[in-house]
């Protein structure tokens, strides 16, 4: 069951309506239920287009041709929380009630096991002491961390990543995208990332993306559980990523 | 230890703190107090007539001596101001929804909007004083229409430029568009339409008595006229007086209000 696949997508290309130019074309890719698939590829090259538009995000702006297999029911962007590089917390809510954001915007009252739950997750997360606290009183790592929270509340099996970790400093990176494996351990995750080592350090499997239109092609990665720390091995195969991705940029 | 020196840096803050509390306050007292000395003065040293510029103890007298007066056409001007402020901020908001949610309106709404601005208020309050009457409705109108064009533009402003990272947060929790505004958009246009609530809070008045001027029974600018036209001038100081005090106190208040309610940015 672990290595099932959750999303297939076959051919896909993708073009904004209006325009020639497709930016992407050739897109295979396996998505595989309960792992992180990160795609790395330079800022540009169309990698957040495809995020956006599994997201549902894109459905009146772009032709999409090919096909996306899943074996979940109905539309796809009904089964997907988004995680973006800012944390898209509400400033004029609390942590409480922006982990419960969903719940508000659809008007329901937000009920006591609902509620249970939102405190649990914000103690997962380690801000239970400033569960009233506005994001403004917080640091940028622990808003990402209530956003982390609030991905969790809503409790859907695809979580879409667009750089989430990408504003933070090293050290808190690092600790967050520990606590994220750990947290978000029955999801799949599609990482949208630019740092290879993050790539490396939390995926199951890596997609480059590069050309223009973009494609995408599979890169190896060790069998380490994930998170994986930072060994030699890592480091010749970010070596490597780098290098990949240097090579691309010339040639693009 | 050796004794402390009373020019520490210790013992200065000691002194800077409890007044830092009441500058404010302090303040406005010395500045009010400047101003009334200098009025003092020039009415002493040029031998202003009080028919020309009564002395700030003669308008003291005034403010006691018709103290019943003034609180009634003050209650009339008081009235005009919030009702007026209620209806173009009401007026406001709705236009700029309207603007917001139906794309091709705007385009027929703008000119609208534009025109009330760009015509003087002055020039349609004798319009506004034959269709409305003489009574409270014509200054209320004048007071929503002086305050439609800051709070329209404010409202619209913030209501379009909500960060669009928080409405495609909303679309992956498949809110509604309802949903959206209601909670996305509205709360996220308050700082904008704050500063607009800010202006029209200033200028409303402005409406309120030039409607009065034009034609009206009742009222401080009404009040005015009738004490010029008398040359009880010091009368008419005691009038300028209380609207200053309503229209700085209603600011204040406001400012207050807005900064404790909203105390976010995007």
């Amino acid at each position: 069951m672990a290595d099932s696949v959750l999303i297939k997508i076959i051919n896909g290309a993708l073009r904004y309506k209006g325009e020639g130019q497709y930016v992407l074309s050739q897109v295979n890719m396996s998505i595989a239920k309960h792992q992180w698939t990160s795609v790395l590829g330079k800022s540009g090259c169309g990698k957040t287009s495809l995020l956006r538009f599994l997201a549902g995000l894109l459905d009146e702006k772009v032709d999409w041709s090919g096909s996306v297999e899943t074996p979940l029911q109905g539309d796809l962007s009904q089964h997907v929380a988004y995680m973006a590089q800012q944390d898209l917390l509400m400033p004029w809510l609390s942590v409480m009630d922006n982990v419960c954001l969903r719940f508000r915007l659809s008007n329901k009252k937000i009920t006591e096991p609902e509620k249970q739950q939102a405190t649990a997750l914000i103690e997962q997360v380690g801000l239970l002491d400033k569960i009233h606290h506005f994001p403004e009183q917080l640091s940028g790592g622990m808003r990402q961390r209530v956003a982390l929270a609030r991905t969790l509340m809503q409790d859907k099996p695809l979580v879409l990543m667009d750089e989430p970790f990408s504003a933070l400093d090293a050290v808190t990176r690092y600790q967050l995208q520990n606590l994220s494996v750990t947290l978000l351990q029955n999801k799949t995750i599609v990482l949208i990332t630019h740092d290879p080592q993050e790539a490396l350090r939390l995926s199951s499997k890596i997609y480059l993306m590069h050309g223009q239109p973009a494609q995408c092609h599979s890169f190896p990665v060790p069998t380490m559980d994930v998170p994986r720390r930072l060994s030699g091995e890592i480091a010749q195969l970010q070596q490597q990523l780098i290098e990949q991705l240097g090579k691309n940029h010339a040639s693009s | 230890m050796p004794p402390r020196n009373p020019f520490t840096r210790s013992a200065q803050s000691a002194e800077v703190k409890p007044r830092k509390i009441g500058s404010s306050l302090l303040q406005g007292v010395i500045t009010v107090i400047v101003i009334l000395a200098i009025w003092q003065c020039i009415v002493i040293f040029f031998k202003m007539p009080s028919f020309i510029l009564p002395s700030p103890g003669a308008v003291l007298q005034k403010l006691v001596q018709r103290a019943d007066v003034l609180v009634f056409h003050a209650w009339v001007t008081m009235q005009e101001i919030l009702l007026g402020l209620l209806l173009g901020l009401t007026m406001g908001l709705f236009f700029a929804l309207q603007m917001l949610l139906f794309k091709p309106l705007k385009r027929w709404l703008l000119p609208i909007l534009i025109a009330s601005q760009a015509i003087p208020v002055f020039a349609i309050a004798p319009i506004l004083m034959l269709w409305l009457g003489y009574g409270i409705a014509s200054k209320v109108v004048m007071a929503a229409l002086i305050i439609f064009f800051p709070v329209t533009t404010c409202c619209y402003d913030g209501l379009r430029s909500t960060p669009t990272g928080y409405l495609d947060l909303a679309q992956t929790m498949s809110a509604s568009r309802w949903q959206t505004l209601r909670h996305i958009r509205l709360p996220a246009a308050l700082p904008t339409l704050a500063s607009g609530i800010r202006v029209a809070v200033v200028v409303a008045p402005i409406g309120a008595v030039v409607g009065e001027w034009v034609g009206s029974s009742a009222g401080l600018g009404y009040l005015m006229l009738q004490a010029n036209a008398r040359m009880m001038i010091d009368e008419m100081f005691a009038a300028l007086f209380i609207l200053a005090l309503f229209s700085i106190s209603l600011y204040f208040m406001t400012d207050q209000c807005l900064k404790r309610a909203i105390h976010w940015r995007l």
